[in-house]
């Protein structure tokens, strides 16, 4: 390759710089992989998984709470009232509207239709507090960190949490027994 | 350095040393011989105060963690034990705990003084941005090392606060789960949490160089805001400065012993001497004080994302505002307007402090409302545009000649400082 022809067009050294680079440029962000995701839940965190839960024992309008995956669950057994509340509720005047009908237990995603079970994950979706039971304007739950007021299907009805109390997988392995997860 | 070095090796071994590794020039030249404005008050010996500040959490820190056990299980009871078992383990306890508030304290007043004197103008804008990472470095530390003790506001404040992240959208959940190592806040959290309390100090040490660096290049600012002309304008470091921040530092040393030997609790939230519970929230979760402001811009708003903008967004807007003040003049010695304007940011700040503490209702959430308001508007209107409209006083000649009756020459004048001729530029 003559002198002349170096200076105009793409060398050999040209290329040889450029897949060098590329090469560190990629395997330096390869290894981050492994440096990042080492911090994401663990094999061991990740296979608690699923709890069974005896719900024999929880009288009408009583809610117990149990730990899934590190967070609080709210178990509640709702009275009629709790329910009339729920579905007299114009969907128009919720921030996250859906019907009682998908929030309680039904057949279609735990196996069986039970209005009086409801089921959520008790983290406020504001920053992450337990709402109160029984407390709040609406029946439900209040959380007291920055005030937010979820009903008695667990619906944010005033506050600053954006969404509803989730809804954990589950379903009913008897009349008495809840798999959550 | 920016200015012509003073060195000179005092023997053989000094002379050897400086052909080859020149420490002792670099010391003298910055901590020695450096020319510092004359007529620098009080207000600038916090940076000092700072260093030690720094120094005293890593040295107490160290010693901490020789105890401390980073488990769920163990933490609250580790603790627990350097206060009643280890050797003046309480004493070191109480000296980390309320070093971190007298840390912030000191930072805070850094940066007001620096937004009076008008100290984040060209041409120290990098070292000002240096400083805002410096806070914000800081604010990571004392956040993570308050979740170490593992009680109930430990638990929460994480929780609330780790959950910032799950209002970015799409990604919000993976993020935060990234950050927990879990579900929740839990046992990786508190390891991780250990491991980034221990190395961020250190990280602040590194910038706290960079920053000091990008202060000797254009050298300090000073109350009058305007440029030193001269040797006559400055003093030497040593034993001028040395010996002022040397005493304003023994003033602050009482305010901080006094805490920590007569109220060391004052500054904490009695709810960290119950161990966290992850089923039960605290009925009022409030943050440490010198986060109370953030947190009250936090709660202000009533949405969630907005909210968290508005709250990292009044950290951030710092890193901009040195291009967002127009006005030529530094100091608002000089700048009647924007000096009355100042004042109100200051009012503003205690008023977010005061309601950051209050629970997030009725009149509290006004007040916190417009002082977030006053907040924003100080840095993006006032600033802006008075700059453009206000008419400053007559600014002194030079720092040694203030057409103001100035203290630094009603005192004893410094021998040799007004000895060369005054001459401009
Ligand atoms: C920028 C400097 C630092 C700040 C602002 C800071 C802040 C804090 C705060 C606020 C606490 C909670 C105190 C309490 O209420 O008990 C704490 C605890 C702790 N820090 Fe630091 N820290 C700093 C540097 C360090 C360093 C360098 C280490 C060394 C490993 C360290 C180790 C610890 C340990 C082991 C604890 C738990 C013991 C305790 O809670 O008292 N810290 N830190
Ligand atoms: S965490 Fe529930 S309202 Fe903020």
């Amino acid at each position: 390759m003559s002198q002349t022809q170096a200076d105009t067009t793409v060398t050999r050294r040209d290329f040889i710089y450029l897949g060098a680079g590329a090469f560190a440029a990629v395997g330096g962000a390869a290894a981050l992989v492994p440096l990042i995701h080492q911090m994401n839940p663990a094999a061991d965190v990740r296979a608690l998984a699923t709890i069974d839960v005896d719900i024999s024992a929880i009288a009408v309008g009583q809610q117990i709470k149990v730990m899934w995956q590190g967070k609080p669950v709210f178990v509640r057994h709702r009275t009629p009232e709790d329910i009339a509340a729920a579905e007299a509720v114009d969907l128009s005047a919720l921030r996250d509207p859906v019907p009682d009908s998908e929030r309680r237990a039904n057949a279609e995603e735990n196996g069986m239709d039970r209005p009086d079970w409801l089921i959520v994950v008790g983290v406020c979706t504001h920053l992450g507090c337990i709402p109160i039971e029984g407390r709040g304007d609406y029946g439900g739950w209040f959380c007291p960190c920055h005030g937010s007021h979820y009903d008695t299907a667990a619906r944010i009805r005033l506050g600053p949490a954006p969404t509803n109390l989730p809804k954990p997988p589950y379903v009913f392995l008897s009349d008495s027994e809840v798999q959550i997860g | 350095m920016s200015h012509q070095s003073t060195y000179r090796p005092t023997g053989p071994f000094t002379e050897w040393l400086d052909k080859r590794l020149p420490v002792p020039r670099l010391m003298h030249d910055s901590l020695v011989d450096f020319p510092t404005p004359r007529n620098l008050n009080y207000w600038y010996t916090f940076g000092g105060i700072l260093t030690f500040c720094l120094i005293s959490q890593i040295v107490t820190g160290i010693i901490l963690a020789m105890h401390y056990t980073p488990h769920v299980d163990y933490a609250f009871e580790s603790v627990e034990r350097i206060m009643r078992d280890v050797n003046f383990g309480w004493l070191l306890r109480y000296a980390h705990a309320v070093g971190a508030s007298m840390f912030f304290f000191a930072v805070y007043v850094h940066i007001f003084r620096g937004l009076y004197y008008g100290s984040y103008k060209a041409p120290r804008e990098v070292l000002w941005m240096l400083g805002v990472v410096i806070l914000l470095l800081m604010m990571a530390t004392a956040f993570m090392g308050y979740v170490l003790p593992w009680g109930q506001m430990s638990f929460w404040g994480a929780t609330v606060i780790t959950n910032f992240f799950t209002a970015i959208p799409l990604v919000g959940n993976a993020i935060t789960e990234w950050l927990w190592g879990g579900f929740a806040v839990g046992n990786a959290t508190l390891n991780r949490f250990f491991s980034l309390h221990y190395l961020l100090p250190f990280v602040i040490f590194g910038v706290v160089i960079l920053h000091i660096w990008a202060l000797h290049v254009p050298g300090n600012n000073n109350p009058t805001g305007i440029d030193v002309r001269g040797k006559q304008d400055t003093v030497p470091f040593h034993p001028y400065y040395t010996v002022k921040d040397g005493f304003a530092l023994s003033l602050f040393c009482i305010l901080f012993a006094w805490y920590v030997f007569f109220a060391p609790n004052a500054l904490g939230h009695p709810d960290n001497y119950i161990p966290a519970d992850p089923l039960v929230t605290p009925p009022h979760i409030v943050p440490e004080w010198y986060f109370l402001p953030f947190y009250a811009i936090l709660r202000s708003i009533p949405d969630k994302l907005l909210g968290v903008i508005a709250m990292f967004g009044s950290i951030a807007i710092l890193f901009v505002l040195p291009w967002l003040d127009r006005s030529p003049v530094r100091s608002l010695r000089y700048r009647p307007m924007t000096q009355i304007f100042f004042v109100g940011f200051v009012v503003a700040c205690g008023v977010l402090m005061y309601c950051g503490g209050k629970p997030a209702e009725g009149v509290y959430v006004l007040w916190a409302r417009l002082a977030t308001a006053y907040y924003f508007a100080y840095f993006l209107l006032i600033l802006p545009i008075v700059g453009l409209i206000e008419t400053p006083r007559k600014l002194p000649d030079s720092i040694a000649k203030p057409v103001l009756p100035a203290p630094a020459l009603a005192g004893g004048t410094p021998i040799g400082a007004t000895a060369a001729p005054h001459t401009d530029g």
